[in-house]
């Protein structure tokens, strides 16, 4: 790898890791700093490296500078250090050293333990994606403020409150106990499912990014399955489902960078590996008898590899949406139960329930019922999609419905 | 949005002279029904089915083999759904799979304590 490419890559994977490890160790009062020395390290490396060359092991020399950079500053700053004294002694009990421990273990726990302690209640859950993606995931201010289509200031906003939030309410940065982890669990897995979401529906053009988003979630979530504390079902069916989804990467965008739907995709470009882990994951999930939405919403995301439209693959579908709506309602998964019932009950039926829903402000809503007029009357199909019109608020939904009108 | 408690009374003999492909597509259809109220963000819970057995408490101490209305009526389960009014609760009842079978629905609006 060239120099120019060798830094932003070590930064985006080793720079979450060192401040995962920071953070542990100064607390979570000390983010801040923690961050500070991870961002020096790399600052040191980028003047460094380019008159000496690159190291023969770049990740040992960020390691040992970062630590170095730890050391210097507990022993220059006596407050500081004795602010953190306790902490330090309760991790390593009768160590006079302070040792940062950057082996592959504490980092993965460390990573873990933010992960928790992110995930919490008490901030927004755009604060804790926020949070997530530089924390966690290593992305700059820019790209996440890129991804969230808003500016610098908002998102380094964001974060400070959060941080402050979690100073406030004396979050711990570890584990949850026994007790307490499955209720924790569920914030994180919905933190997971937002981060992936973020990356796979996110308005910004800039594509490698949000596939970087969704596979940032992908790893997050598979080192909860690594840990045998939270290798849970529902840990496993969330995998899954973003396996699933992400399969469809390749194939989701043509060479305009327009969207291309679901019907149209060219299946030869799925990614069949991911489509094979995904079935794994599941598997793995129904052991047990715990069903979750993200079981049904894998399930669903399962059949939708399979693009043959066959009366089963529709009903099943049909069926895991009926499931899914009793835990969990939410406008889109109400339409896209619909669409599924069109499938298999036919679009008569469909369109009964479909005006039975009244979403008469959401776009979706509209073009759904213009799919399912479509063909028995285009009159009304067009009315439809140009409400829909009417109501879309991006370029990429509208380009979308104004090819559907187009193709009345 | 109140709350209203639906009791399916059915004829159990019915349900037990069914065939498994009969039982498939009832199976379907509340499903269906229920998975619709549920689109409509109006379910608050399916419920559940009911054993056919049961038994009546009485004072006195006196405990029947129950249910003891007519054995045509039984209670075969409940579901809790949101609406409106009366009006509304009914027009989703009355896409209820027991309907089709000679069974009825009882609507009752739910007491806010």
């Amino acid at each position: 790898m060239e120099q120019q490419e060798l830094l932003p890559h070590l930064f985006r994977t080793e720079f979450s890791k060192i401040t995962a490890v920071l953070c542990k160790l100064f607390g979570i009062e000390h983010i801040e700093l923690a961050e500070d020395i991870a961002s020096d390290t790399f600052l040191s490396a980028l003047e460094v490296w380019s008159y000496k060359g690159v190291p023969a092991n770049p990740i040992a020399w960020l390691y040992a500078v970062a630590k170095n950079k730890a050391k210097n500053l507990l022993a220059r700053n006596q407050t500081f250090s004795k602010k953190i004294e306790p902490q330090l002694k309760r991790l390593s009990p009768g160590n006079e050293e302070i040792d940062i421990d950057l082996s592959e273990k504490n980092i993965t726990d460390s990573q873990l333990q933010m992960l928790f302690a992110i995930s919490h209640p008490s901030i927004s859950a755009e604060a804790q994606i926020g949070l997530a993606l530089r924390i966690l995931c290593g992305f700059g201010i820019e790209e996440i403020a890129n991804a969230f289509l808003t500016n610098k200031e908002t998102i380094n906003k964001r974060l400070y409150r959060a941080k402050e939030k979690l100073q406030q309410e004396k979050v711990e940065i570890e584990f949850p106990s026994e007790a307490e982890i499955n209720n924790r669990l569920e914030t994180v897995l919905t933190t997971l499912y937002l981060l992936f979401n973020e990356g796979y529906y996110s308005e910004s053009q800039d594509v490698v990014l949000r596939e970087d988003f969704c596979l940032e979630a992908m790893r997050l979530t598979y080192l909860l399955i690594e840990n045998d504390q939270t290798d849970k079902p529902d840990v496993n069916a969330l995998l899954a489902l973003m396996c699933f989804h992400a399969s469809r990467f390749p194939a989701r965008k043509n060479e305009n960078g327009e969207l291309v739907l679901y019907n149209e995709q060219d299946e030869s470009l799925w990614n069949t590996e991911l489509i094979t882990k995904g079935i794994f994951f599941l598997n793995k999930a129904s052991q047990g008898n715990i069903i979750s939405k993200y079981h049904l919403e894998a399930s669903i995301a399962y059949w939708h590899t399979i693009k043959a439209d066959t009366k089963e693959k529709w009903e099943s579908i049909l069926q895991l949406y009926n499931r899914l709506l009793q835990i969990e309602y939410s406008p889109v998964i109400a339409l896209n139960r619909t669409y599924a019932l069109s499938k298999a009950n036919g679009k008569e039926e469909a369109i009964k329930e479909a005006e039975k829903l009244q979403l008469t402000n959401n776009h979706y809503y509209y073009t759904l019922l213009g799919e399912l007029y479509k063909g028995t009357d285009n009159t009304k199909a067009k009315q439809h999609f140009e409400k829909a019109y009417a109501l879309a608020k991006t370029q990429t939904d509208k380009q979308t419905i104004r090819k559907k009108i187009e193709e009345l | 949005m109140k709350e209203f408690l639906l009791l399916f009374r059915t004829d159990y003999e019915n349900i037990r002279q069914r065939n498994p492909e009969q039982a498939e597509v009832m199976m379907k259809k509340w499903m269906d029904w229920i998975g619709g109220i549920a689109a409509q963000n109006k379910l608050t819970t399916k419920g559940n089915r009911l054993q056919s057995s049961g038994r009546v408490v009485k004072s006195n101490n006196i405990v029947t083999n129950g249910p003891f209305t007519d054995i045509k009526e039984t209670i075969g389960g409940y579901s809790i759904i949101k609406a409106g009014t009366y009006d509304e609760a009914v027009e989703l009842a009355k896409g209820c799979p027991v309907l089709l079978t000679g069974g009825n629905v009882e609507v009752r609006e739910i007491d806010v304590v």
